[in-house]
């Protein structure tokens, strides 16, 4: 078979990311070691765990910034590199100026091609018909020309994930994207992530430290507590033993109405 | 008061000037010097970088003197403390409150030595003073060819780095993950802006790097967020301070610095005029 397969149609015992006894340290300070963990394509991992628990930081070494202290890291098959195509990449939102001169659609441009060198003369109709698209996608064509430093919060972070999406990865970090914003851009960000998972395959590793909005997309949970982790499904993790044991401490799941509330949980003072 | 006000406004005598080479030197100067200023004001008001480039022209206000002291060209000493400086502010990064006070405290120093040094010197006072205000009529054709030259350099680099540069400036944490060596292009951004400073102080002057670096930009910000538009609109704004600053100047025969920094603070008021009377009706 010679066809070309969309990304994301690849065979199932292909892995998007792939840990192998990863260790992180910084200097007497161990983040996390021993970290064999498979996201397969189209899956959707949450990475949970109190501050300073290493949550950015293993995003940061999926995106190449930063090496690991042991072990061996994949994504898609190959080392991470800066700039990789395969990777988008959410942040969480963040004041922007006023006055900055940048539209909405120049902030999805340069996240398809803003790490290339050059001024952006070349491939312009290709380029503005890509953001075009990833506009039309999270439903921003209306405000396509507005500066982004005067959209609302809901609006940036819908912009983030065309930013992300423009690019057509396999893989999506996000790194707290729902932080700040109120209960219904919550939903809006979930489920314009969650419709590029079921579309096209992308892999989703979703660090947040409140698991609720997201629930019901979630398959596995990353734990990562003060060096120690736990994976599985979040019936397997998000119970009061599983949470006691990484805490080391009382530490008691409750679940009302489909949420889940952790009592007990407070992040230890590094 | 009233010769003073006369003299500031005087046109007598500018149409002959104009045809003089030494004013025609001085303003291809300035029209050099516009364009290269336009073209990286967005960039520094984008990534907050007003008052470093404030203390590069300081320190290349410090250079300059200490060329002057020594007895080498003041070009030479200007440039060496510009790029020391804009070296020093580039590798600090995008981190506001560190390169706040580190731009102050190496400002503070520099500007305090070359007062010193100029006090020490005792050669002509027109010298001295020139490295403030500049001398733009004093411009002549190797100072052209060192102009030339560095706007062709800066031009060239930012012909490659550009969008890039563009994105680590208004957006910087999703292009370090995007793998653009940020930690690269902010010293090499930095010494873009030390040459023309260093380039430009001489001729113009300490105070009109400055205004025509960060005003044309900040101006264009109020009332465009496209970046080509704010790019082309900050530099018809450099080119009007400059070109219509030194004209202005001619027949006072007054340093150009009030001239130049009043256009180009009139563009700026103008800008925000504009720019509020829009906001008002896209707000409704």
């Amino acid at each position: 078979m010679t066809t070309v397969a969309p990304r994301g149609a690849r065979e199932e015992t292909a892995t998007a990311v792939t840990l192998r006894g990863a260790s992180l340290r910084f200097g007497e300070r161990t983040l996390w070691e021993g970290l064999d963990l498979d996201v397969s394509p189209g899956e959707f991992l949450a990475i949970l765990g109190p501050n300073g628990s290493g949550k950015t930081t293993l995003l940061r070494v999926l995106l190449g910034l930063q090496p690991l202290h042991a072990g061996s890291v994949l994504v898609e098959g190959t080392t991470p590199a800066r700039g990789s195509r395969a990777i988008g990449y959410i942040p969480q939102q963040k004041a922007m100026p006023e006055d900055l001169t940048l539209r909405a659609s120049d902030l999805v441009g340069l996240g398809l091609d803003g790490h290339r060198p050059g001024v952006g003369l070349r491939h312009r109709a290709e380029r503005r018909e890509k953001v075009r698209a990833a506009l039309e996608s999270v439903g921003a064509t209306r405000y396509a020309s507005a500066p982004v430093g005067r959209l609302s919060g809901g609006e940036q972070q819908r912009l983030r994930v065309a930013q992300a999406l423009v690019g057509d990865p396999s893989v999506l970090l996000c790194d707290e994207p729902l932080l700040s914003l109120d209960l219904a851009h919550q939903r809006v960000v979930t489920e314009l992530i969650e419709q590029r998972r079921r579309e096209a395959g992308t892999a989703v590793l979703f660090v947040t430290h409140e698991i609720n909005p997201v629930l019901p997309l979630v398959d596995r949970v990353l734990y990562l507590v003060d060096g120690r982790f736990r994976i599985g499904t979040p019936d397997e993790v998000m119970t009061s033993d599983a949470l006691s044991e990484l805490y080391r401490t009382e530490v008691d799941v409750l679940r009302v109405r489909n949420r889940l509330v952790v009592v007990g949980a407070e992040a230890p003072h590094p | 008061m009233n010769d003073n006000l006369t003299r500031l406004f005087t046109l007598d005598g500018t149409g002959q000037l104009l045809g003089l080479p030494f004013v025609q030197s001085a303003l291809v100067a300035a029209a050099l010097l516009g364009l290269v200023a336009g073209v990286l004001a967005p960039l520094i008001v984008a990534r907050g970088m007003a008052f470093a480039v404030h203390g590069t022209a300081e320190l290349a206000f410090t250079g300059g003197a200490a060329a002057l002291l020594i007895g080498i060209s003041v070009s030479v000493g200007a440039v060496v403390g510009a790029v020391a400086a804009g070296l020093v502010f580039g590798l600090l990064g995008l981190r506001q409150r560190e390169r706040d006070s580190v731009i102050g405290v190496v400002l503070a120093f520099g500007l305090g030595l070359g007062v010193l040094m100029i006090s020490l010197y005792d050669g002509r006072a027109a010298n001295k003073f020139g490295l403030l205000t500049g001398s733009i009529v004093s411009v002549d054709s190797t100072n052209l060819w060192v102009l030339t030259a560095v706007v062709v350099v800066v031009l060239a680099v930012l012909a490659v780095v550009y969008r890039p540069l563009l994105f680590a400036s208004t957006d910087p944490d999703v292009a370090l993950a995007r793998g653009v060596p940020t930690r690269l292009l902010s010293p090499l951004f930095a010494v873009l802006i030390a040459l023309t400073t260093a380039i430009a102080v001489p001729i113009v002057g300490a105070v009109i790097v400055l205004a025509v670096t960060v005003i044309p930009g900040a101006a264009a910000a109020r009332v465009t967020a496209n970046p080509l538009t704010a790019t082309l609109l900050a530099v018809a704004f450099a080119e009007l301070a400059l070109l219509g600053g030194t004209v202005l100047s001619l027949a006072p025969g007054l340093p150009i610095s009030g001239y130049v920094a009043t256009i180009a603070f009139l563009c700026y008021v103008g800008c925000r005029l504009v720019g509020r009377a829009r906001g008002q009706v896209r707000v409704g």
